[in-house]
This record gives C-alpha cells, sequence and structure tokens, in this order.
C-alpha cells in the first residue's frame, strides 16, 4: 500500500502540491486524473523519487520514502515498476534486452533463465517471437506493451503507468487498459496510472483520485465519478458537449 | 555529480561490458579521423617549417627535429583532443541529452540504478584508456606525413628528416603528451556528459546541450593545456 500524506511540493512560487492526501491499495488499479498542470505528474515523480518533496510523507507500506537515503530508496525501487508517457525503451537495446535489463543489473540468474522469464513477460504482453526487433522497429501500441513487459519482469509490488493510452487508438487503448488491469489483479499489486483517458476511468478505475489545483478534491470508483455532482468533476469529465447532453439525457431518464 | 560517477558500480560484468562497447564507439570510431587529421598536420607542420628556414646556417634536419618536437609536444595531444571534444564530446552529449528527455535516464532511476554511473563510468574509463592509443597512433602518422610531405617536395631528404626526428629526443615528452591526454579524454567525457545529462526540454535543447558540450570541453582543454604546460614543462 502507498500512503500520500500531506505532500507539498513547490517550484519557487509554484504551489504545484497543497497538503495532497490519499491512499492507494494493492490489488486495485488507482487512477489519478486530473486537468492538465494540476500537478499529476508531479505527485508520481515525487511518490517514486525522482522529485523531492518539501513537506509531509510517502509511505511504502508504511515506510516513509520520503526519509529514506539512497542505498534504502534504491530497495524499494527494485519493487517499483513503471511504465512511462513516452514508454522510455533503450534505443539501443532489443526488446528481449530491454526486458532482461533490470534482471542483469540486480538478479543472478543465467542467461537461459533470463531470456525464459523475458519470453513470459513477452508472452504475457501478446508480443511472443518479437524479441529480436528494435524499439525503433515496433508501433506505439507495441512500445507501450514492450515497457509493461520490462515493468513486470521483477515481479513489481508497485506499478506505476503514466498516461499509458496517450498517442494510442482507441481499441489498442482498451488492450493497454485491460492488461494493466489483468497484471494489477494476477500478481496483487499497488498500481497507480495517471490518466486523462475517460474510457480508461470507466473501463478500470477501482479507485479514483481527481487532482484539482493541486489537492485531492474528490475520491471515489468508477461508479461514483458517474453519479457524482461536484462541478469540478463534472466540468472535468463532460467537459464536451456531447457529454454534457448525455449526462443530461442520462439524468431526464433518472439513470 | 563525480562522487556518483565513481560510486560502486552495481553489477560490474555489465560495466565492463559497456566500457567495452564504448572503447569501440568513441576509441575505434575515432580513428579514421585521427589517422587523415594527423598525415595532413604532420605534411603542413614540415611544410611550413621548410617555408620559413630562410637562413643558411640552419641545418636541414631542424625540419625534422620541429616536426617531431610539435607533434609529440601540442598538435597530436591537444590539436587531436580539441578535434575529438567534437566528435566525441557533441555524441556523447547527444546521447545522454536524448535518454534525458526521452525519460530514459528516469527508466534507469526507477529501476535502481544509478544512472550517472552506469551511463558516465564506463566512457569516462574507455576514453582514458583509449585515448592515449590514439595520440600515439596520431603521432606516428603526423611524423609519416611530415616525411612524405617534405621528401615528395624536395624540402629534405629521407636521412636528414629521419635525423631530426631522432635529433635530441626525451622520453619525458611522451611522457607529458600522454598525460595531458588522459586529463583532455576526462574532460572531454565529464564536461559532455554533464551537459547531456542536465538537459531539460526537447530536441532543440538537446542540440543547443551538444553545442555546450563542445565550446565548453574545447575551453577546459585550452586551458588545461596552458596550466599542465606552465607546471610541467616550465
Amino acid at each position: 500500500m502507498i500512503e500520500v500524506k500531506n505532500v507539498n511540493k513547490s517550484f519557487g512560487d509554484n504551489h504545484v502540491l497543497k497538503d495532497f492526501n490519499a491512499a492507494f491499495e494493492p490489488g486495485r488499479v488507482n487512477l489519478i486524473i486530473g486537468q492538465s498542470g494540476s500537478g499529476k505528474s508531479v505527485l508520481t515523480k515525487c511518490i517514486v523519487g525522482l522529485m523531492e518533496i518539501d513537506g509531509g510523507q510517502i509511505l511504502f507500506d508504511g515506510n516513509d520514502f520520503s526519509k529514506m537515503n539512497r542505498l534504502e530508496r534504491k530497495e524499494i525501487r527494485k519493487e517499483i515498476g513503471m511504465l512511462f508517457q513516452g514508454s522510455a525503451l533503450f534505443d539501443s537495446l532489443t526488446v528481449e534486452e530491454n526486458i532482461m535489463f533490470p534482471l542483469t543489473m540486480f538478479t543472478k540468474m543465467s542467461k537461459k533463465e533470463m531470456l525464459d522469464r523475458a519470453n513470459f513477460c513477452l508472452d504475457r504482453v501478446n508480443l511472443e517471437g518479437r524479441n529480436k526487433l528494435y524499439p525503433a522497429e515496433c508501433s506505439g501500441g507495441m512500445q507501450k506493451r514492450i515497457a509493461i513487459a520490462r515493468a513486470i519482469a521483477m515481479n513489481p509490488k508497485y506499478l506505476f503507468c503514466d498516461e499509458p493510452n496517450s498517442g494510442l487508438d482507441p481499441s489498442t487503448s482498451i488492450v493497454i487498459d485491460n492488461l494493466i488491469k489483468e497484471i494489477t489483479y494476477e500478481y496483487n499489486m499497488t498500481t497507480i496510472v495517471i490518466t486523462h483517458d475517460m474510457n480508461s476511468v470507466i473501463e478500470i478505475g477501482d479507485s479514483i483520485v481527481f487532482v484539482y489545483g493541486g489537492r485531492s478534491w474528490w475520491y471515489g470508483n468508477k461508479e461514483d465519478i458517474i453519479k457524482t455532482d461536484n462541478p469540478e468533476i463534472n466540468d472535468f469529465v463532460y467537459a464536451s458537449q456531447f457529454m454534457k447532453n448525455l449526462k443530461n439525457k442520462l439524468k431526464q431518464e433518472g439513470m | 555529480m563525480l562522487r556518483y560517477v565513481f560510486s560502486r558500480p552495481e553489477r560490474l560484468k555489465v560495466y565492463h561490458t559497456r566500457t567495452f562497447n564504448e572503447i569501440e564507439i568513441i576509441g575505434l570510431n575515432s580513428i579514421g579521423i585521427v589517422a587523415i587529421l594527423s598525415v595532413f598536420i604532420g605534411a603542413v607542420i614540415s611544410m611550413q617549417t621548410a617555408a620559413n628556414m630562410t637562413s643558411p646556417l640552419l641545418p636541414k634536419y631542424t625540419i625534422g627535429y620541429i616536426t617531431r618536437s610539435s607533434t609529440i609536444l601540442e598538435f597530436s595531444p591537444t590539436i587531436i583532443s580539441l578535434i575529438l571534444a567534437g566528435k566525441v564530446g557533441s555524441n556523447i552529449a547527444s546521447e545522454i541529452g536524448t535518454m534525458k528527455v526521452t525519460e530514459q535516464i528516469d527508466a534507469l532511476e526507477i529501476m535502481g540504478v544509478n544512472s550517472l554511473s552506469f551511463l558516465i563510468l564506463p566512457k569516462t574509463i574507455a576514453a582514458m584508456f583509449f585515448f592515449p592509443f590514439l595520440i600515439i597512433f596520431s603521432m606516428g602518422l603526423s611524423l609519416v606525413g611530415g616525411y612524405v610531405a617534405v621528401t615528395a617536395t624536395g624540402l629534405s631528404s629521407h636521412e636528414e628528416y629521419v635525423f631530426g626526428i631522432r635529433s635530441f629526443f626525451l622520453v619525458s615528452d611522451i611522457t607529458y603528451a600522454l598525460f595531458k591526454t588522459v586529463c583532455f579524454a576526462f574532460i572531454i567525457v565529464t564536461v559532455s556528459s554533464f551537459f547531456g545529462y542536465y538537459t531539460k526540454g526537447g530536441a532543440l535543447d538537446v542540440g543547443k546541450s551538444s553545442t555546450q558540450a563542445v565550446v565548453w570541453s574545447s575551453i577546459c582543454i585550452l586551458l588545461t593545456n596552458f596550466i599542465l604546460t606552465q607546471l610541467i614543462l616550465l
């Protein structure tokens, strides 16, 4: 479980996170949603330690990550898998080498064991047989799936996904969403997904935090978000005229 | 930054492999440009020397002697290092800069890898190990270039040139040149890596970092050269 308690983060005069609180439970897909510039990515970077917080606590299973030294953080990070917005695959390595990379760095597995693990992860994301391709030879959707395969190679306890659907068509987005959902349940991971994509929210949102003005503005799940009367949430979810009309129609029909 | 670069590697075997790869990328792949430049530098120095020897009192072997001294003391270690600052420095800055803006460095950090050490240490070791060989190679080719130029144009004979390059030879000159080269190799890799690693933004900023890496590496090389010459030779 990951807990964020009263976290503050500023860049000069720009106070991005203001007493932010949230709890992300294992075995659930926890979504962080919010408008661009609301502080979602900063929050994720603070949680994984890519940015230092100004105040508050970030607890990984009760251990205060923000107070850990470099070596202690390293141990926690070995249990973190992360899917970046741009996939962040290593260009100079093949698909197989990308997936084997964390295993090479941190395990004493033999080459064959690592290869077996890479093949298993590739099978898991439906990319069997693509071992020798380079990232540049793969489509955007494939790159995301390879990044997921790399993220799960070390059997992480925590999975972070930064806008996993950005730049993908709706059907590929659903494939990625389902994959994230399946591996979260399968490995009982604490999964945190940052997204703008309302399809994802409805599809996989077991638990949702809405970030507004740097604060944790609203909590709920995919059912709650449809019914809520919170004006800020509604402005975000039902931003287009089409969605507003849909909401009014659903209301008129008593749904 | 340097404290993290030289901290204990996570996996020594991986670092060994990376160091050998870097020797190929930043060392072996530079042989061609070093060879071409060295031959022409040697040829031009010898011809310039011959053209400026107007006094009949100066013996002809002076051409070989001056070519050797200039090449070993300055042209090979300093000018070739400046060229390598352009070729290797921009390569390092753009490689690391691109990794930075495409979040590959963040990915390394999230995995628990010390990205500074993982990316920069193998390059530093490779350059400090291999650049001296490149410079020795450059010295040899410069002397050959000078020889070809002066004998082909009839400015000096084979015997006079060879006698010149063997006259008043000091091994300490080579030691000094190689010591300078190792310092320059360290400067090129660390300065370029610094600009690459702290790139922020997008493709345009990677280009800017690459340019800054070359400019600052060159300035640092020239300053270090000045200081080392003062300290060691004078």
